[in-house]
């Protein structure tokens, strides 16, 4: 196991190594110039020239790149030109905030397609096979800032269960002391309850709506795995050895069919890192998606870049997760490490 | 035929319904096992081996359902017996060997815990002993080095080696019936041999009756003190083996016989059958679905099938029979 995880990270560098280029490349070949949106609509000529001068954008591309590397060394991931602030400060700030909510909504659609793909898969044909599919089909073909919008309206706006869609807390609460960045986790570690039930309110809906987005490729991932597995020949045996139905879905067929359902799910979490840019937007949460697209949108490039070096970081992180969970069930895998 | 019978099949008639039509798979299938006893089944590719054993053992696909008839183990009609009985008796009562003993076991379970969920689920083993005694049941069918080999998964043993933990698996609540469907398929022929040996010896130790199917006549002349013949869904002749091979009284059984390669003593001699197995999906089946390649296709053909008890020491489904 120790081998397979060092073999893994290993692979991991160059991947790393790869991303560092690409994004550096693709903040410079963004439209727009970064001096002259920094200088303002007023400034001359001479000015954008001199902040151009200033960010060191004049230099030829090999230069800028040898600094970034420098910076980056120091975990120094410049500074936003809108704020001025230190992105990397900014990124640990707003990532507990995503994650959170990203993984909430993992989580909620986890807690509803396996079982639902599994039901499914058990007794095909049945009403909640047909329900498996129309829930799947709903989930793939609404647009997740929709889903977003309809449960607001619904849940706040009418029904008024659910708080306004204000980020992570209301106002009239200070977030826990910091420890993990999860409120939900923090909340818990200072013994606050009131403080719990108010951020997982404030979580619900948003983490609903990347739940509902993510629900469809699971819950179809599981069913079309479990089917195949139960018309196995092992399954045939394991029955024909007697072993109740619950031992020979759960303990046969299920783990034998989670190892596809596990890459589906590195696949989902690579799609939630996208649709938290447009929920997080939504319901104004202060997570890292709406940081990267207000900087894009005024072509501050550091943002970007730490913005999209943090998310290959964390793909890289949650593939070699995946490989991991797929050595602990599968020993064939740890053979081949 | 003193001796009490294991199992008692009789009328089994079993169809599958299919996009493209009801396939009549098996139709008044009869045929018993007494204790003690190897009755094998033979028969070609698609003539319904292999659906009668998971019709008894209650596996069938969820397309395959069983329209008619009994099989009786003790007191037990396993056809119409609930899942909640049948979950009981599979295993315990009544156990299978599967051809391929390695896409037959779990692949991500060690194949001691394998033998040791059979073991908790029948045998009244507390779970704390279990893995100790699926380490003894390896040893009892002769894997060397048992404690290491419980650890191993089934990707790091031989077909061999499989086909004797399934063997294991099955004998685990020590059943009263035991299925090998095709065993040996796929395994090298001293293998085979010797998974064979195994079989016999654990049946003849402990009275377990054996049904071996196979399409190798040779091996079933080999090893069963019966024989039953399947032809397209039915059971057309069932005697001893010694009878069957000296006086085959159905054209088909005398075919089989005569096309065992062993008797050839080359190519050209090989005899073979003429024609195919019928479409079991027709609607219009003749009675004798062997009638359509029968060179001695009388017009009483055309009639029901002659009945015959299920226990008769030389039963033959057949209008104009040899001899």
């Amino acid at each position: 196991m120790g081998n397979l995880i060092l073999k893994r990270l290993l692979l991991a560098v160059p991947s790393l190594i790869g991303v560092v280029i690409v994004t550096f490349l693709l903040t410079r070949a963004l439209p727009g110039d970064p001096a002259a949106y920094f200088a303002g609509p007023a400034a001359t000529a001479e000015a954008v020239e001199e902040i151009r001068v200033k960010l060191g954008l004049d230099q030829p591309l090999i230069v800028q790149f040898v600094r970034y590397i420098g910076d980056l060394s120091h975990g120094d991931l410049g500074s936003s030109l809108t704020t001025g602030q230190p992105v990397a400060a900014e990124i640990k700030r707003r990532l507990p905030a995503s994650a959170e909510l990203t993984l909430l909504g993992l989580l909620v659609s986890m807690a509803i397609a396996v079982p639902l793909g599994i039901l499914a898969a058990t007794q095909p044909g049945s009403l909640i096979d047909h329900a498996c599919r129309v829930v799947t089909t709903a989930g793939v073909s609404l647009p997740v800032f929709f889903t977003g919008l309809i449960l607001i309206y619904v849940f706040y706006y009418k029904l008024g269960w659910a708080p306004a869609p204000l980020g992570r807390l209301d106002i009239f609460f200070s977030p826990p002391p910091q420890v993990t960045g999860f409120y939900l986790i923090d909340s818990l570690i200072a013994g606050n309850g009131a403080l719990f039930v108010a951020s997982l309110k404030q979580l619900i809906l948003p983490a609903l709506t990347l739940g509902i987005f993510s629900l469809a490729p699971i819950a179809r991932m599981t069913r079309a795995s479990m089917l195949a597995v139960l018309s196995s020949d092992f399954v045939r045996s394991a029955r024909a050895s007697g072993l109740s139905s619950f031992t020979v879905v759960v303990t046969y067929a299920f783990r034998n069919a989670m190892l596809p359902v596990i890459t589906t799910l590195g696949m989902v979490f690579s799609f939630l890192l996208g649709a938290n840019v447009l929920v997080e937007k939504v319901f104004a949460w202060p997570g890292i998606g709406s940081f990267a697209v207000e900087a894009l949108i005024a072509s501050d490039f550091a943002p970007v870049q730490g913005f999209v070096l943090t998310m290959a970081i964390m793909y890289v992180a949650l593939n070699l997760i995946i490989d991991i969970l797929y050595g602990l069930i599968d020993p064939r895998m740890r053979l081949e490490a | 035929m003193s001796v009490a019978p294991a199992l008692l099949v009789q009328n089994l008639s079993v169809e599958f319904r299919t996009r493209s039509g009801v396939v009549k798979a098996l139709e008044s299938v009869s045929f018993t096992v007494a204790k003690g006893e190897t009755l094998a089944i033979v028969g070609e590719s698609g003539s319904g081996k292999s659906v009668t054993a998971y019709a008894v053992m209650g596996i069938l696909d969820p397309a395959g359902h069983v329209t008619g008839g009994t099989a009786m183990l003790g007191g037990l009609d396993l056809l119409s017996a609930s899942n909640a009985a049948m979950s009981e008796v599979r295993g315990r009562e009544i156990a299978m060997i599967f051809q391929n003993p390695r896409a037959a076991l779990n692949p991500i379970r060690s194949v001691g815990r394998q033998i040791a969920d059979v073991l908790i689920r029948h045998g009244n083993v507390p779970r704390k002993e279990a893995p100790e005694r699926a380490v003894e049941m390896l040893r009892a069918v002769g894997i060397p080095d048992p404690s290491r080999r419980a650890k191993a998964y089934p990707f790091e043993m031989s077909g061999g080696m499989c086909q004797r933990v399934m063997i294991a698996i099955a004998i685990a609540a020590k059943p009263s019936m035991l299925i090998a469907d095709e065993p040996t398929t796929g395994l090298d022929v001293t293998t085979q041999a010797v998974i064979m040996d195994l079989i016999s010896e654990l049946s003849s130790g402990t009275g377990m009756a054996t049904i071996f199917i196979t399409h190798d006549l040779a091996l079933a002349a080999q090893r069963a003190d019966r024989i039953a013949v399947m032809h397209a869904g039915h059971v057309i002749e069932c005697a001893a083996t010694r009878e069957l091979f000296e006086r085959p009284r159905h054209p088909y059984t005398a075919e089989l016989i005569a096309a065992t390669p062993d008797r050839a003593a080359n190519l050209d001699e090989l005899a073979s059958i003429p024609g195919a197995l019928p479409d079991l999906r027709r609607t219009d089946l003749p009675p004798c679905r062997y009638s359509e390649r029968c060179p001695r296709k009388m017009t009483e053909c055309d009639q029901p099938l002659p009945r015959s008890p299920a226990v008769a020491a030389h039963m033959v489904a057949c209008w104009n029979p040899l001899r």
